[in-house]
């Protein structure tokens, strides 16, 4: 910008009115970007509102942002018209052992596609990346099938075991542990070490960057999932929190408080989260897609 | 730990000299680190995808013993299906306006955004905050932000005089209204994306096109754009593939409605497989489905690649 300036020579009263204009637009852009961001953010805060609104409130005045006056309806609601401790402890069981399960396994297979070998690696390696490319709802129907052949519907073994391995998270890790240099694994190897130290010891504490963004956002994709504990499960108390409370948005005379507070503490574990690792958040799903 | 002493069948046994095979006794380990996966993966994977294909090709019901052969019956049928080919419709403009909405603002916010400093990380924050919430969980909310009787837009509308439309139970904003909260919930995610991309275009460069008397938009077309074309790609691709598998959003905001002008494949999968429980046929939808992201996501790889020789 500077350089278009000096060799186009404008006249000397031109300099401080270019720059306050530029100053101006500037501004201009700042404040545009400032709103957009406050916009995108609103769905959130008016849930927020929502839930401690009382239904008079709400239909009085829909443009109003915040309550005015305040109450608590909305949670003691949804907290005794739906098992809610019950649907927040299944949320945790399902993606938090689905999560921590996908880790051990994948990062096994991967280690193993990285860094040791054996016939038939590539084939496997092969298989890992065309089970990539098919979309999950493809396999949805027969797993319906055998989760119902085995009895495990409505199971937590049912909701967990199937989605406890994943073909990115072998690629990522695998990707990640490809680069961790050779000699370390040479040297634990003179000093005795069998793979399962060298892969303890060795290659997991080095790659905790690449298994704390697979873990966040994996708990996370699996905490929003919809669509799988949906079909798995039918009973209530089987139910996940994003999957109760729709059903529980369907039903007739629906109490706006009471779903604003139910959707409000389904998020609030995630968005805590992103406060405090952020890094994790964008890092893990910039580099892998999964949301 | 577990030491590594059970002998295996999976690696065929050939004669080796004495001291190799007393090693031979003890496996390879590195099949006993695959092993977890494997199974986990034959069972729910890919004996699935080849009994989702399997089934396809028949009238497949539950609760019955054996199940007809139809030979391609089930794909004929969803040809001459006007309900498919709706939802088809649907979902390919639904994926392609979400798709250029999102890369569009999140190129535009990660060329803004590209210094860091705190303001600019709190507002890529606040940018990226909808990406991670669920989508069933703000499809809830966003269903009554756009409803006539309590929504906050109608309600802004209301405030400029404008009497607010019923977005979500009109046949012509029903879509429209999808495709905004679609873009609202994925353009951080394209940000982010971009943004690494924008903070890798080389300064080096940028001056030189300077120098040269390149404008700010020869500069960005030249210059920052060829260099982006590696995170374009991955979030045009990853952008395009989740678009393409809508469920969420419409099952919860319109349950597919007003008459069918919301609903999707995988809305349309879920309706024959679990509510009308012909599996069969539902396979079939889903191999479509397949066949389609694999088709789109192969051309977009190339286009894209193939724009790097030019």
């Amino acid at each position: 910008m500077t350089t278009d300036l000096a060799t186009s020579g404008p006249p000397p009263w031109a300099g401080p009115l270019l720059r306050s204009a530029r100053l101006g637009g500037r501004l201009l852009s700042w404040t545009l970007l400032t709103v957009a961001a406050v916009a995108t953010i609103v769905p959130f805060v008016w849930m927020l509102g929502v839930a401690f609104r009382t239904p008079a409130d709400l239909y009085a005045d829909p443009a109003r942002l915040w309550p005015g006056n305040w109450t608590g309806d909305g949670f003691h609601a949804v907290l005794t018209q739906l098992p809610f401790a019950r649907l927040a402890v299944n949320s945790v069981v399902f993606a938090g052992g689905t999560t921590v399960l996908l880790l051990l396994v994948d990062s096994l297979c991967a280690y193993a596609l990285a860094r040791l070998r054996f016939r038939g690696r590539n084939v496997l390696l092969w298989i890992v990346l065309l089970s990539l490319m098919v979309p999950f709802q493809v396999m949805l129907i027969p797993l319906f099938l055998t989760l119902f052949r085995l009895d495990w519907l409505n199971t937590f073994q049912g909701l967990i075991i199937p989605r406890s391995v994943s073909a990115l998270g072998i690629f990522m890790l695998r990707q990640f542990f490809v680069k961790i240099p050779r000699e370390l694994d040479e040297a634990a190897r003179v000093d005795g070490a069998g793979p399962l130290r060298i892969y303890w010891q060795i290659i997991l504490p080095l790659a905790k960057p690449a298994l704390a963004s697979l873990f966040v956002i994996q708990f996370m994709a699996l905490w929003n999932d919809f669509l799988w504990p949906l079909v798995v499960s039918s009973s209530t108390d089987m139910r996940t929190l994003p999957s109760a409370l729709t059903l529980f948005s369907s039903q007739s005379g629906v109490d706006h408080a009471a779903l604003m507070a139910g959707a409000a503490i389904s998020l609030a574990p995630l968005a805590l989260a992103f406060l405090l690792a952020q890094r994790f958040f964008t890092e893990g799903i910039a580099t892998t897609g999964i949301k | 730990m577990t030491r590594f002493a059970e002998p295996m069948t999976t690696a065929p046994p050939r004669r080796r000299p004495a001291r190799a095979r007393r090693r031979k006794a003890r496996l390879n380990p590195a099949y006993l680190f695959v092993a977890p996966a494997f199974a986990l993966a034959a069972v729910f994977i890919l004996w699935p995808i080849l009994r989702s294909g399997w089934m396809s090709l028949h009238d497949w019901r539950i609760g019955e013993t054996s199940h007809t052969w139809r030979g391609l019956g089930n794909y004929t049928e969803l040809w001459h299906d006007s309900r498919f080919w709706n939802a088809l419709k649907v979902t390919c403009v639904y994926a392609v306006c979400v798709v250029v909405g999102q890369v569009a603002i999140g190129l535009a916010l990660a060329q803004w955004l590209r210094r860091t400093t705190w303001f600019t990380m709190l507002l890529r924050s606040a940018f990226f905050f909808p990406t991670i919430a669920s989508l069933a969980v703000t499809g809830i909310v966003w269903k009554f932000l756009l409803d006539p009787q309590v929504g906050l837009v109608d309600g802004w509308l209301g405030k400029l005089g404008l009497d607010g439309p019923a977005w979500l139970q009109d046949t012509r904003l029903a879509l429209p209204s999808l495709i905004a909260v679609g873009i609202w919930k994925n353009f951080g995610f394209s940000m982010f994306v971009l943004l690494a991309g924008v903070q890798g275009v080389r300064r080096d460069l940028l001056e030189a096109a300077m120098l040269d008397g390149a404008n700010a938009v020869q500069r960005f077309w030249h210059v920052t754009l060829p260099a982006l074309r590696p995170a374009l790609l991955f979030t045009t691709v990853i952008g395009t593939v989740n678009a393409l598998q809508l469920f969420d959003l419409n099952y919860v905001m319109t349950n597919g409605g007003p008459v069918f002008h919301t609903e999707s494949i995988v809305m349309y999968l879920y309706q024959r497989g679990f509510v009308d429980f012909r599996l069969g046929y539902a396979s079939a939808v889903a191999w479509v489905l397949f066949l389609l992201i694999l088709a789109v996501s192969v051309l977009q790889l190339r286009l894209l690649r193939y724009r790097d020789d030019d």
